[in-house]
């Protein structure tokens, strides 16, 4: 599968030092470019909303008043903000990690199962152990997203030719069926927590709450760092398992920090959001066109897509459907499939 | 269908046929006459149109440009039954179900002798029995096809395209994921049948050595045209080989066989200094 | 003994088993039809439910089984019937177990149409089914055009398949959570697939397609069995691909798309009929029909299963979609060390 994606030519030791630089300008430039396009997304999405709302307000609000109805609003959509960026970057990195990881061009945490494992994980807990605390929810979500990705991974990796994106797909996808049974069976029988039905079904940012956010944010911290910990392994890992270790990878050790960094990060923002899938499929793939080939300017690159592709797929979910909201859930699968299908449809019928 | 009838000599030939996929053209303009009763074997680099070619010649694909013949009809014109009862073809890499039984397997190459209510008949028996003797896989008919050895599945689907009793039998690559003594025993067997019952034989083969070996007639391609067509030992000669190949070769006659052989000569190992040979 | 005996008595004994593997099937089915008119809150025996079926009055029995328990369990059947051979169908055609129509998207095509239907243009069971006829046909064409490029190759139409099915559960999910009521069991048919609430008039549909849609499948079946091979090697023996291909595939998608208008997208049952009869049914003979009873026998069980066997009553796609799953992971797991498919 080392075929589906090119090695990174451009951070071999044969490029040219100029090479470098002038590469590393460029990415720098993208990246800075990314972050004021987020910037711009953050301050639609606290301004745009169900309820239209002068520019006055939204910043006498920003300078911490709330007394008026708008400025409510606009209070109320800071920590959604807030939270949207999170989830987006945790969820744009986990695609990075997991695609890199399984040198799989369609690894995405929603279709590998891997988020409705999470969702399944604190569905069970809700309504079996009287699961209620946003700590409890975020430990769980982990458990089940390591469990279901360890699963799925293991699966679709049986037999020749171990994971290819066919197999590894299709698990996913088997898998993510089978648990949305299973979450149904928990939660038809017990309507007082169906009211989470809905939101652990799809996924959304509405219910945001600055306190809630904090509590999960050490988790997305952590797995961060795990994620950023396995930038190099993840270069070598491109080549192929045997190439990286004769490079002398340490092959294994990048493999349990890359899926441990990508699971935590998943299960956090699945805790926080529910089930979103297509971001962390599309974003890596946006990414690469902007800054390359190389995990070390990929995942920052992704963190920063990921954040303003969520942000701005809520916004638009609260502008199109006003006064109602559609979820970002619901979105991002109508802007990724069309993603994913262009991705299938690029690799050699051999490579799937 | 009867004895009588496939005994009898058909006529297969392209005329000036251009054939691809979609917009990219893989074959150009080219004429082929197969010679009935005898064995053609083509060759040529990889993604030249040999398959291309003869998928062709099995129907499988309508050429943009050109005709091919049967008998002296359109063959895309023809029911497709009623071609399948005169020309058979071997695919590169058939599918065998899952558990299914060589017996059974064999037993589908009647389907084009038989109408939708017709039952099955004695001959058709006979038939099956016919082709798992001639391939010496009688002993495999109770067995499931998952079992066998590579050469003994491919035994069984070449006992599977004679069950279906065709005058002209058509084969891509026949000889792919066999070892080298599998490899001669299909082709021994090919032979086998041309000589016993005068079937028409056209394969694709990728080793030189054997195709100059077991064929009649020997069909070069390159690029989607014919360089060469002829008995081996006419045809087959170092620049032809240079020419399809773009390889550098000695030619001589293989003592088993006293066909042509063709041995590389590559950048080192030659006893005669390669930039003189 | 000559090649010609073992030939003859092999067909024959392999013929018969083929033949007694599906008649043991089919007797399943029927228990369980029994089995459903039977159980309930009241229990009624084989003779009262006989009169009912015969069209005799019998007190209580009349109401219950005759207007609630048999549409119900005709509704199974013929949704299992329906599900399972279009199922093996897909199954066959694309050489792969996983590439059923409720993992390819048709389903969700079906779904998404009907819940449309239902949801914001308030149509009835007819014109419902007829909308999801089209919307699966229509996503089935989609999945087809997208995946084509210089010839469909298998793998790229599944996972194509797997992208829209993943888009159009997220329309349904929206479709129904902006529906005006969060309406409990409608909901749980449209997300999973049930047969509560069964009427003559829904199951109409159904069970008309099932009559005409049926033999078409069954009259491809040689063909189906000879495409097993490979396209190539499939029309080297006399079939006519494409041709083969058109039909059997209209006549699945339309089973398909008449099942998921009549009682959603019931889970997993198109994907494991096929699977569960090739082990049951000796390989070599056509699936479709052993198909369809699995299917059958499956649905009818699983709603008993479903009605009976815990405090709460689930909807028949819970326990499909809960029972397939260790299934579901056995096949991908046998699949995938042996390297073939179904």
């Amino acid at each position: 599968m080392s075929a589906t994606l090119a090695p990174p030519s451009d951070t071999s030791p044969s490029g040219t030092s100029a090479h470098r630089r002038t590469s590393a300008a460029r990415r720098s430039a993208w990246l800075a470019v990314s972050l004021v396009v987020l910037g711009l997304i953050g301050v639609a999405s606290i301004t745009f909303g169900a309820r239209e709302i002068a520019w006055s307000d939204v910043v006498s609000a920003l300078s911490g008043n709330d007394e008026t109805l708008a400025e409510a609003a606009v209070a109320k959509r800071i920590p959604r903000t807030f939270l949207a960026m999170l989830v987006g970057a945790a969820l744009g990195v986990v695609g990075a990690v997991m695609q890199g990881l399984t040198r799989n061009p369609l690894a995405d945490p929603g279709l590998l199962g891997i988020t409705p494992g999470a969702s399944l994980a604190v569905v069970v807990g809700m309504a079996f152990f009287g699961l209620g605390s946003p700590m409890g929810f975020t430990w769980v979500a982990i458990g089940g997203a390591a469990v279901a990705a360890v699963f799925v991974y293991v699966v679709g990796s049986i037999g020749r030719g171990g994971a290819t994106p066919l197999k590894l797909t299709l698990a996913g996808a088997a898998v993510s069926a089978a648990f949305t049974s299973l979450i149904s069976a928990v939660l038809l029988p017990r309507i007082d927590v169906m009211d989470s039905f809905r939101f652990w079904q799809i996924g959304g940012v509405g219910g945001a709450t600055a306190e809630r956010t904090l509590q999960v944010l050490p988790f997305l911290v952590v797995g961060a760092l795990l994620s950023a910990a396995s930038t190099t392994g993840l270069n070598a890992l491109a080549l192929g398992d045997d190439l990286a270790a004769g490079l002398g990878e340490r092959v294994v050790r990048t493999r349990v920090v890359a899926a441990l960094g990508s699971v935590t990060l998943c299960g956090a923002a699945t805790a926080l959001a529910g089930p979103i899938a297509f971001v962390g499929l599309v974003v890596p793939h946006a990414c690469r066109l902007l800054a390359g080939l190389d995990h070390r300017w990929l995942l920052p690159s992704c963190a920063v897509v990921g954040a303003g592709l969520l942000t701005l797929a809520d916004v638009l979910g609260r502008v199109v459907a006003r006064p109602d909201e559609i979820d970002v859930g619901i979105l991002t699968a109508l802007i990724g499939a069309p993603v994913f299908i262009a991705i299938v449809r690029r690799q050699k019928a051999r490579a799937l | 269908m009867t004895l009588d009838d496939s005994s009898r000599a058909h006529s297969l030939s392209a005329h000036g046929v251009t054939l691809g996929y979609g917009d990219r053209t893989v074959v150009e303009g080219l004429d082929l006459a197969v010679p009935a009763g005898e064995i053609t074997v083509i060759v040529g680099a990889n993604a030249c149109g040999k398959s291309t070619l003869l998928r062709s010649l099995a129907r499988l694909l309508t050429p943009s440009e050109g005709r091919i013949v049967l008998d002296g009809k359109e063959l895309h014109e023809r029911p497709t039954k009623e071609v399948a009862r005169v020309l058979g073809l071997l695919p590169q890499s058939p599918i065998a179900p899952e558990g299914i039984v060589v017996g059974d397997l064999v037993a589908r190459g009647r389907s084009p002798h038989q109408r939708m209510l017709t039952r099955w008949s004695r001959e058709d028996d006979a038939a099956v029995a016919e082709a798992l003797d001639l391939t010496d896989t009688a002993s495999l008919a109770d067995r499931s096809v998952d079992e066998l050895s590579g050469g003994q599945r491919q035994r069984v689907w070449i006992a599977m395209a004679l069950a279906q009793r065709t005058d002209i039998l058509l084969l891509d690559e026949p000889t792919t994921f066999l070892d080298i003594a599998h490899q001669v025993e299909v082709l021994d067997l090919l032979t086998d049948l041309n000589r016993t019952r005068a079937t028409t034989i056209v394969m694709v083969l990728h080793d030189l050595n054997l195709a100059a070996r077991y064929a009649d007639r020997l069909v070069a391609m390159c690029r989607g045209r014919m360089l060469a067509d002829g008995a081996p030992q006419d045809v087959l000669t170092a620049e032809l080989v240079e020419e399809v190949f773009g390889m550098r070769s000695q030619v001589t006659p293989d003592p088993v066989s006293g066909k042509p052989m063709v041995l590389p000569i590559g950048r080192h190992h030659a006893r005669v200094p390669a930039a003189t040979a | 003994m000559s090649t010609l005996d073992v030939v003859t008595t092999g067909r024959v004994r392999r013929s018969r088993a083929r033949l007694l593997a599906a008649l043991g099937i089919a007797v399943g089915v029927v228990a369980a039809f029994a089995i459903s008119l039977m159980v309930g809150h009241t229990f009624y025996g084989p003779g009262e439910v006989l009169r009912v079926v015969l069209g005799e009055t019998v007190p209580g029995a009349s109401f219950t089984v005759g207007e609630l328990r048999l549409p119900r369990a005709v509704l199974a059947l013929l949704v299992g019937g329906a599900l399972g051979m279009a199922g093996v169908t897909f199954q066959t055609m694309l050489h792969n177990a996983l590439a059923s129509p409720d993992i390819i998207g048709v389903s969700a095509g079906a779904s998404a149409a009907a819940v449309f239907a239902i949801v914001v243009l308030h149509l009835d069971q007819g014109l419902v089914s007829l909308f999801a006829v089209v919307a699966a046909l229509a996503t089935a064409l989609a999945i087809y055009v997208l995946s084509y490029q210089d010839g469909v190759a298998g793998t790229r139409l599944i996972l194509i398949g797997i992208g829209i099915a993943a888009m159009l559960h997220s329309v349904v999910s929206y479709l129904l959570a902006g529906a005006a009521a969060w309406d409990l069991p409608a909901a749980m048919r449209w997300m999973i697939g049930s047969v509560n609430d069964a009427e003559w008039s829904t199951l109409a549909p159904l069970a008309i397609a099932v009559l005409v849609l049926g033999p078409v499948l069954v009259s491809q079946a040689g063909n189906l069995r000879l495409l097993q091979f490979g396209d190539d090697a499939a029309a080297a023996l006399g079939v006519r691909v494409e041709r083969t291909r058109v039909i059997s595939i209209l006549a699945a998608v339309g089973l398909i798309a008449f099942a998921t208008a009549a009682a959603g997208p019931v889970a997993f049952v198109a994907f494991l009929a096929g699977p569960i009869a090739a082990r049951i049914v000796p390989a070599g003979g056509s699936l479709i029909v052993p198909a369809g009873l699995v299917g059958a026998l499956l649905v009818l069980g699983a709603d008993l299963v479903g009605q009976w066997a815990f405090d709460a009553r689930y909807p028949v796609g819970v326990i499909t979609g809960a029972c397939g799953a260790p299934y579901l992971v056995y096949l991908l797991v046998r699949t995938n060390r042996s390297g073939g498919s179904l």
